[in-house]
């Protein structure tokens, strides 16, 4: 077991810099705030990539992964986060669960709370459902992304990312590129970039901008060639083909001809302009495999490295209160 | 029976008036100064308003205690029932349903299953009792079957009453586009959807000549079509609920359910529009889309909440605030309320005068309350009102002379 961090001097005057039961959004954080769950964040890095990987401070608590929208990469990262810190780790699983047979979410909620979990992750298909949960449980909730509204974690993650190859965030050009519209990705990067100074933009053709996305801070352009000229940070959406019931783009093939990222349009970026996907990509529409797989420019994988030391880091934040940790309960 | 309602302040179309009000038999029988007959049963009203009972275009629910609470003393309801009202059966059941309380006047499907495709036996549902024809919660997709619709209607001497809002434009969405819903995440159609349908049923409605009423119109756009077209001396007319002009999207935040309407919330620029159209007299009447939802369809995440809210009881209430902020005098307000949506449709109501059907309220429109959606008698207390300060009150509702509460 790893030793205590060293306490900061709000936590020894006992005001927490993380006052916030659960964590559904970037939306309402402060700039410190954010920064205190990246700051967080750093200590599990190291412990993940030693051999032990393991620090047992959360040992005995339960961690509900209620996820009602298929999910990968996701469900596995708050997984492995979970049993990194020591909890019992539960993954609901949504095909065989009454919510198919007409349960409310609120119904569900209830007999989830029921069960005593320490911690609850929840994604779901409908925007706001998490919040929907997070008012009828006892114990602390975390966004693992709800419709196409937020996904905060993603959001701290590829912060943390950009943080550590860049060596800072206010002042970089950050270019959000794709499929803006569908993406709670996106939303959440728009907030937590745009706090901590970033200067963003969107990018995409004009189908897949949301309508005043400019109120939200960032500059939006339809031309792809503009958008990435000049970029610190090319960050490309999955095109959310099943996510769309009506034509949004003509077809794949049009898509990756004026929207899709290749070597030669990454040019306009900076030279040393760092690429990044949230994942699951689609190889040949919004991202060439060359550039996707090019270590020098990708941080994709770095990404998911990034996602289990932040998911680590919230859980444990989130969690102290209830732990009765010294100045957070 | 012999009514005498003592010392009040009647609303009449020329202004409120001091004085009283004798019904004898359901009907009214004096208005003003009279002699109280020996035997009546008098009420002394003590200064508070006497006023025609609210006629309310386009419920989607049978809910007498709503009614009787908010001064509803005749109901147009909508045909989006179950089984949708598209049978001379059902059109007579339905009428049936309120007397000899608050009465019922059932809106005919205007298409089989209100599907947007055949017509529905109109004529015969008129014979039935039908007070008008409706396309129900949307409209109608095909601009063939919405022009012969309007014809045969017409013909018919039958208002159309129309939901404009274009629905490939918001297939699928639960707001208008703004930054809130942009914010929110939520699926959203511009604003424009309503003028679209809007435009192109006055198009109709003129190569028709048939009377039109759109049941809801909540955009500058649209509100700006019908004013032309008034001025051109078409038939139309059109109404709005409180939500509308009290209300912006900003009431959606933390995604508040109850919020959740059809038409959905508007900017405040389209709100602003709708007072000032409410003022200029392009609205023309204010009606309370009463819809209650149970929590089985709203204690879930927005986009998937039904639509509507429980307006019955918080009408008048709400519609004073036009009142005290200037925006209309008092006997307007009655004419948005209940003498406009009476004439249109043909009804015997909607005035207090002499030989008319007593349906009126006696309305404290000072007394002060806080909207509970708790504390409703309606069958569902969905309103986005909850927790909202008001004043005005009902304080009885009289329907042919019966007190009913």
């Amino acid at each position: 077991m790893s030793s205590a961090p060293p306490r900061s001097r709000d936590e020894r005057l006992g005001v927490h810099p993380f006052p916030h039961r659960h964590l559904l959004g970037i939306a309402g954080l402060a700039p410190h705030e954010i920064l205190y769950l990246l700051d967080e964040a750093e200590q599990w890095i190291a412990l993940n990539r030693s051999t032990a990987k393991r620090d047992d401070r959360l040992h005995g608590l339960t961690q509900i992964n209620a996820f009602f929208e298929n999910s990968t990469r996701t469900l596995l990262s708050f997984e492995i986060a979970g049993k990194r810190l020591g909890m019992d780790v539960v993954n609901m699983a949504v095909a065989t669960s009454s919510v198919k047979k007409g349960e409310t979410l609120i119904d569900t909620a209830i007999t989830l709370n029921a069960m005593r979990p320490d911690v609850i992750v929840i994604r779901h298909d409908a925007s706001g459902a998490v919040r929907l949960i997070a008012d009828k449980v006892d114990c602390p909730v975390l966004n693992a992304g709800d419709g196409r509204h937020e996904h905060p974690t993603q959001a701290l993650l590829d912060a943390l990312t950009i943080r550590r190859r860049k060596g800072r965030i206010a002042g970089l050009t950050v270019a959000i590129c794709g499929d803006v519209l569908h993406s709670r990705v996106a939303r959440s990067n728009i907030l937590a970039l745009g706090t901590l100074g970033a200067d963003v933009r969107v990018v995409g053709p004009p189908t897949l901008l949301p309508p005043q996305i400019e109120r939200m801070g960032v500059t939006r352009f339809t031309d792809f060639d503009a958008g990435l000229e000049g970029a610190d940070v090319v960050m490309m959406l999955r095109l959310q083909s099943e996510r769309m019931d009506g034509a949004f783009v003509p077809s794949p093939r049009e898509y990756h001809a004026l929207y899709g990222l290749t070597a030669e349009r990454l040019a306009r970026a900076a030279p040393d302009a760092l690429v990044m996907h949230p994942g699951p990509m689609n190889r040949g529409v919004e991202i060439a495999s060359d550039v996707a797989d090019d270590l020098n420019r990708s941080a994709i994988p770095e990404q998911v490295e990034m996602g289990v030391a932040l998911r680590m880091a919230c859980l444990d934040v989130l969690t102290r209160g209830q732990r009765g940790v010294e100045g957070w309960a | 029976m012999t009514l005498a309602l003592l010392n009040g302040r009647i609303v009449t179309p020329g202004g409120v008036i001091e004085g009283g009000v004798l019904i004898r038999d359901g009907r009214i029988a004096a208005v003003g100064p009279f002699e109280v007959p020996t035997g009546a049963q008098t009420i002394d009203v003590r200064g508070k308003l006497i006023a025609p009972g609210i006629v309310d275009v386009g419920v989607f629910a049978i809910d007498m205690p709503a009614f009787v609470a908010g001064g509803i003393t005749r109901a147009l309801l909508m045909p989006d029932q179950s089984p949708p009202l598209d049978t001379v059966a059902l059109i007579q059941r339905a009428a049936a349903a309120g007397k000899p309380h608050v009465w019922i006047h059932p809106l005919a499907a205007a298409t089989k299953g209100l599907k947007g495709g055949d017509l529905a036996e109109i004529g015969l549902m008129a014979r039935g009792g039908a007070t008008g024809v409706a396309t129900g919660r949307e409209w109608i997709a095909d601009s063939a079957v919405m022009l012969r619709l309007l014809s045969y209607a017409g013909a018919l001497g039958l208002v159309t009453i129309s939901h404009p809002e274009d629905g490939g434009l918001v297939r699928g969405a639960v707001a208008t586009e703004s930054e809130a819903a942009t914010r929110m995440g939520l699926p959203a159609a511009p604003a424009e959807a309503e003028a679209l349908a809007v435009q192109r049923d006055l198009l109709l409605a003129e190569i028709t000549g048939a009377p039109i009423h759109f049941r809801q119109v909540t955009t500058a756009r649209a509100i700006d079509l019908i004013r032309a077209a008034k001025a051109k001396g078409l038939p139309v007319t059109c109404g709005i609920t409180p939500a509308h002009f009290l209300l912006s999207d900003v009431a959606m935040g933390d995604f508040r359910t109850f919020s959740r309407l059809s038409p959905p919330l508007r900017d405040e620029a389209d709100r602003l529009a709708c007072v000032a159209a409410l003022a200029d007299g392009t609205i023309d009447l204010i009606c309370s889309g009463h819809d209650p939802r149970g929590p089985e369809a709203k204690r879930l995440p927005f986009s998937d909440a039904e639509p509507g809210m429980a307006g019955a009881e918080t009408l008048l209430a709400l519609s004073l605030a036009l009142v005290r902020d200037s925006h209309v005098p008092i006997e307007r307000l009655f004419q948005l309320l209940s003498t406009t949506p009476a004439h249109r449709f043909g009804l015997p109501a909607g005035a207090i005068e002499q030989g008319a059907e007593a349906d009126l309220l006696i309305v404290d429109e000072h007394a002060p309350w806080r909207i509970n959606s708790e504390q409703l008698v309606a069958s569902a207390g969905n309103t986005p009102f909850d927790g909202l300060p008001v004043e005005g009150r009902v304080v009885t509702t009289v329907k042919g002379g019966t007190i009913l509460g």
